[in-house]
């Protein structure tokens, strides 16, 4: 890739991660705050891992949550995953195979959770919790409306934070989309040959456009 | 699968042939739909994460099956000891048990396998089930894939044609998502009344009815209950109830029975 165009794509790129991860995170703590919860999350999927990923948290223990990863089928998260039904419940202690473990381990174990699909268009790309909402209060079709609300926004934001990623990734020359970073190197490299190999090179690349 | 030759047109002669064996009142009423019923010869199907098998709150469950794909062969797990994965399919099965106490009930459990593959083994698992013959299929869940809609519907309708009437929980948010939102089926969104008895048709589809859903106290595993909200469990209240209707009217076609939940709906002739 020139230079220019790495410069050109860097520059929309390079940034947004941190800004999504801002948005993301403001989406959590909006969420805990309108349903008066004492966390809430967002997981992304991974889908290559097949995991699910904690990418916002608002909690005591936020910071050491993030990055941590659970297989795709784990617990409730998992289960709203793979189902796209959201899902609420109001005592899950007593549920012994609610992962408990998993819990454990993010320093969090919940009395309550409200778990909705993060949908955008027909993926799946992750799963945003509500923990413990006041149990004193009845839990309302209007709740469940509001977090619906709240899952449409976290999903564009996580659309838009993969998007940058896959972007950065390219950048980088990893990732599906490497390829087209490396092919965009070569044929900057080719550009003093003139042994006719960009030309056949560029024909190729025009023939694959018409492909996809 | 094989299908019937269907009856294409309906001689004079014929018309006879085709009288239906079922008598039908003046008015439907629920004590006509299933007083007395007990769920008794009905045959439930719950496509979901498994059911817990020695559950107080299931009782029996006459199959356990488990659908898995591995390459592209699909496999069928004939007598599947897993259990539940995630509590998920014992809580719908407890609630179908609650209303329909005498129903047989199967479970193909289509979940487990991790997020990947999870739409085709959905669709295979639904496959099997209709092949099946069961009479009620409760499904409280969907997929978004847009590969998988023209397979789903087809299905659908197949189950429609044979007489196995799918229950399927509808979506609450904004996005397209199957098998529920296909006219052969039964689509259940919430209300949040206590009676499980108390269902609404309403008027406005796709979402076709309205049942029980918010805090409701569920079977879970490890013998547990839990008080959960959802469509996933207003979804079984129909189908338990569709249970009821088929064992005291076996003779029903999935668009009888829609007209019986009809007519028998809390806003339409159910309350009185």
């Amino acid at each position: 890739m020139s230079d220019e165009l790495r410069a050109a794509v860097a520059a929309g790129v390079l940034g947004s991660e941190d800004q999504y991860r801002a948005l993301l995170q403001s989406i959590v703590d909006v969420a805990r705050a309108i349903f008066k919860a004492k966390a809430s999350s967002i997981l992304l999927l991974d889908e290559e891992a097949d995991e699910l990923v904690f990418e916002a948290a608002a909690d005591e223990a936020s910071e050491a949550l993030i990055g941590k990863r659970f297989p795709s089928s784990t617990g409730i998260a998992g289960f709203v995953l793979v189902s796209r039904q959201p899902l609420v419940i109001e005592d899950v202690l007593t549920d012994p195979r609610f992962s408990r473990e998993t819990a454990e381990s993010t320093g969090f174990v919940p009395k309550g959770l409200m778990a909705v699909p993060l949908l955008h268009e027909e993926r799946v790309l992750g799963v945003l919790e509500v923990l413990d909402r006041p149990q004193d209060t009845k839990f309302t079709l209007a709740e469940m409306g509001l977090l619906g609300l709240f899952a449409n926004q976290a999903a564009i934001a996580l659309d838009l934070l993969q998007r940058a990623r896959l972007a950065q990734a390219a950048l980088k020359g990893e990732g599906d989309l490497g390829v087209v970073a490396r092919v965009a190197e070569s044929l900057e490299r080719l550009r003093d040959e003139e042994d006719g190999s960009r030309e056949t090179a560029l024909r190729l690349l025009a023939e694959l456009e018409k492909l996809l | 699968m094989s299908e019937e030759l269907p009856a294409w047109s309906l001689s004079a002669e014929a018309v006879e042939s085709i009288a239906l064996p079922e008598e039908w009142p003046g008015q439907v009423t629920r004590e006509w739909a299933w007083g007395g019923a007990t769920g008794a010869g009905a045959r439930v199907c719950v496509l979901d994460s498994g059911i817990e098998t020695d559950h107080p709150l299931v009782g029996d469950v006459q199959k356990s099956v488990a659908i898995s794909i591995e390459g592209d062969e699909v496999l069928v797990e004939d007598n599947d000891s897993a259990g539940d994965l995630c509590g998920h399919g014992t809580a719908c099965a407890g609630v179908i048990r609650s209303l329909a106490p005498d129903c047989e009930l199967v479970s193909v459990r289509v979940l487990g396998a991790g997020y990947t593959g999870s739409g085709a083994v959905l669709l295979e698992g639904l496959r099997w089930a209709i092949e099946q013959g069961y009479d009620v299929i409760n499904m409280s869940l969907s997929t978004t894939k847009q590969k998988f809609a023209s397979l789903l519907h087809e299905l659908a309708d197949t189950a429609y044609f044979r007489r196995t009437m799918l229950v399927a929980s509808a979506h609450n948010m904004p996005v397209e998502s199957y098998p529920w939102r296909f006219s052969s089926v039964i689509s259940v969104g919430s209300h949040e009344q206590e009676d499980p008895f108390e269902y609404y048709y309403n008027p406005d589809p796709p979402v076709e009815f309205f049942a029980r859903g918010v805090d409701v106290e569920v079977a879970w595993n490890g013998g547990g209950r839990l008080v959960c909200t959802g469509n996933s469990f207003a979804t079984p209240h129909i189908a338990g109830i569709a249970a009821l209707v088929l064992s005291k009217h076996p003779e029903l076609t999935p668009f009888q029975l829609k007209s019986v939940l009809y007519l028998t709906a809390t806003n339409v002739g159910g309350a009185k």
